[in-house]
């Protein structure tokens, strides 16, 4: 058995996508403290990008909360004129927590302690 | 005076629950405490909605649920002494303010004092062509729009001078969302404008409860990862704010939803750009230091909160309207529904290129691949997964006129006859595009006016 294991983000984390004009912020947040470090090597400021890229998405900066094991993803023009400009039935990007949950990462199996 | 205050919510946005108001109101007469009530009812596009409202009907334009969201609160509110403020003026404050005189005097209340705040509306007095662009709308190409509306977002002050002349309920028009929250504690503490530690707390009451039930378990539940209790009878918040600046979130009791870390943790981090300037009209707040605590069965402590010096400039948000948009939609299903979904979408593409009838045009594979996808179709274009069995096909477009939007929206119609085999269900429709910019504008070209008076006496 490999020793290390493919997961979504969604499996240990949970994430909330907010709007402001033609960017969207993105929180993600592990359910147990003790994923933020792992969280921290694996998703990427420009990990998150190349989610968006297909979007128009042109940077991304990631905030980090270390008291609150929280992060904060700050992704730019990637709203396609935004919730008044954009064409897209969600203009204001809010299904977007549920792309950033999608990403997979891999991880060490000793690492999850999961029950 | 009392060491506590209590702040409730009673709507998150224009088409929040109409029924919300009546538990948070219980909760906060029976606790005794004394309380306040706050509605935010504006989004960043509501104002020119509702402009446009007003342009049809003068006396309309402001929140359309607002009678049915005061009406079963507004006597109970009046006895306690609990005042309700509210940005559901929106494009048009002062008729927002007749409108509750006229229930006021329904419901037995004619000496009900009601405070109108104005000023946000800049449309007429702020040329924005020599403002500064916010930074997060940088990238717009704004040729070719016509204003509809153009207003700043004023602070707490205002609406804190209409509860010290007595007002039983504010009525406003656009207002940053945490001024509603921090008016009334700036009133009930008598907290300095420059008090930036207390204004801090007040600032993060106000971004906590904005949005209603988002802190207490909506956009939240994720069955079998995230579960709340009674999801359709979730519980509106209140906090808990002392003198000595302490903050606990909460809800009413007997409701439905969950205030826990991880609900506070996301809508402490909601629509925040750089955690340690999260900018509003009366103060920057810092959240950089903050942390949580469970405090019993659905409270939360906030602690670590810290403040700073409010801008200079305040945040105006104009509305411009010039384009419509015009939306068709058909399915498919069954064996083969993928294939025959991508031909459709290239043929109604096809169709619109054809009769030169948009600007912008996109099609949309729901089941496939729509919401997180481009307007190029990049992710259905290039989906190699499990063969969907029904699929929605939706193509939207930008057109300069509203018979070239209706006219490209019929073309989902016409695929009744002329689409790929068991084509079905066809809706069309063509709605108004209004498209928004925000500025910078220096606070003292923004004078606001505060007025209070008897219901009776608004006519």
């Amino acid at each position: 058995m490999s020793n290390t294991t493919t997961i979504t983000l969604h499996d240990i984390a949970h994430s909330r996508a907010g709007d402001k004009g033609n960017r969207v912020n993105l929180s993600l947040m592990p359910y147990d403290p003790a994923h933020y470090a792992l969280l921290a090597e694996q998703v990427t400021a420009e990990r998150v990008l190349a989610l968006f890229r297909h979007r128009g998405a042109t940077g991304c900066t990631r905030y980090d909360l270390p008291l609150l094991h929280a992060f904060n993803f700050v992704i730019d023009d990637v709203l396609e004129g935004g919730v008044n400009g954009s064409l897209n039935l969600d203009g204001h990007g809010k299904s977007h927590s549920f792309r950033l949950l999608g990403m997979t990462i891999e991880v060490p199996r000793e690492r999850l302690n999961r029950p | 005076m009392s060491d506590l205050f209590l702040v409730g919510n009673g709507a998150g946005f224009s088409g929040d629950r109409v029924d919300a108001p009546i538990p948070v109101m219980r909760s906060l007469i029976k606790r005794g405490l004394p309380a306040a009530m706050f509605f935010e009812c504006l989004g960043e596009r509501t104002v020119a909605l509702a402009q446009l409202e007003r342009r049809r009907d003068p006396e309309a334009g402001y929140e359309p649920m607002l009678e049915r969201l005061l009406e079963p609160i507004l006597a109970d509110a009046a006895r306690a002494g609990i005042p309700i403020l509210g940005n559901f003026g929106a494009a048009n404050p002062l008729a927002a303010a007749r409108a509750i005189a006229r229930l006021a005097k329904r419901l037995g209340l004619p000496e009900l004092r009601i405070g109108l705040v104005t000023g946000d509306d800049v449309s007429a007095s702020i040329n924005l062509d020599s403002m500064a662009v916010h930074e997060a709308d940088a990238g717009l190409d704004m040729s070719s729009w016509k204003l509809v509306s153009a207003n700043a977002y004023i602070g707490a002050a205002p609406l804190a001078e209409a509860l010290a002349a007595g007002a039983q309920i504010v009525v406003a028009g656009r207002t940053s969302d945490p001024a509603l929250a921090i008016a009334p504690l700036m009133h009930h503490f008598g907290w300095a404008e420059d008090d930036w530690q207390a204004l801090a707390v007040g600032a993060a009451t106000g971004h906590l409860l904005e949005c209603g039930s988002q802190v207490t378990g909506g956009v939240f539940w994720d069955p079998g990862f995230k579960d709340i209790p009674d999801p359709a009878n979730i519980g509106f918040p209140i906090a808990e704010v002392g003198r000595n600046l302490s903050l606990l979130i909460t809800k009413p009791e007997d409701t439905g939803g969950i205030v826990d870390l991880r609900t506070v943790k996301e809508q402490l981090l909601y629509e925040v750009h750089d955690p340690a300037r999260y900018i509003t009209p009366d103060v920057t707040l810092d959240i950089t230091a903050a942390h949580l605590a469970m405090a019993g069965k659905d409270r939360v402590a906030v602690h670590g909160l810290r403040g700073a010096p409010r801008p200079d400039l305040l945040k105006v948000t104009a509305c411009y309207e010039g384009s419509w948009l015009g939306e068709g939609e058909i399915s498919v299903a069954g064996p083969n529904a993928l294939a025959r979904a991508k031909a459709t979408a290239d043929v109604l593409l096809e169709r619109i290129k054809r009769r030169g009838l948009a600007r912008r045009a996109r099609a949309d594979l729901i089941g496939v691949a729509s919401v997180h996808d481009s307007d190029d179709g990049a992710l259905w274009r290039g989906y190699d997964g499990p063969a969907p069995q029904d699929i929605r096909i939706r193509l939207a477009v930008e057109a300069t006129t509203r018979d070239d939007a209706d006219q490209a929206s019929r073309e989902a119609l016409a695929l009744l006859c002329c689409g790929t085999a068991g084509t079905s269900g066809a809706r069309w429709r063509v709605t108004p595009r209004i498209l928004t910019r925000s500025f910078l504008v220096p606070r003292d070209q923004v004078p606001t006016e505060t007025r209070v008076l008897p219901a009776r006496e608004w006519n």
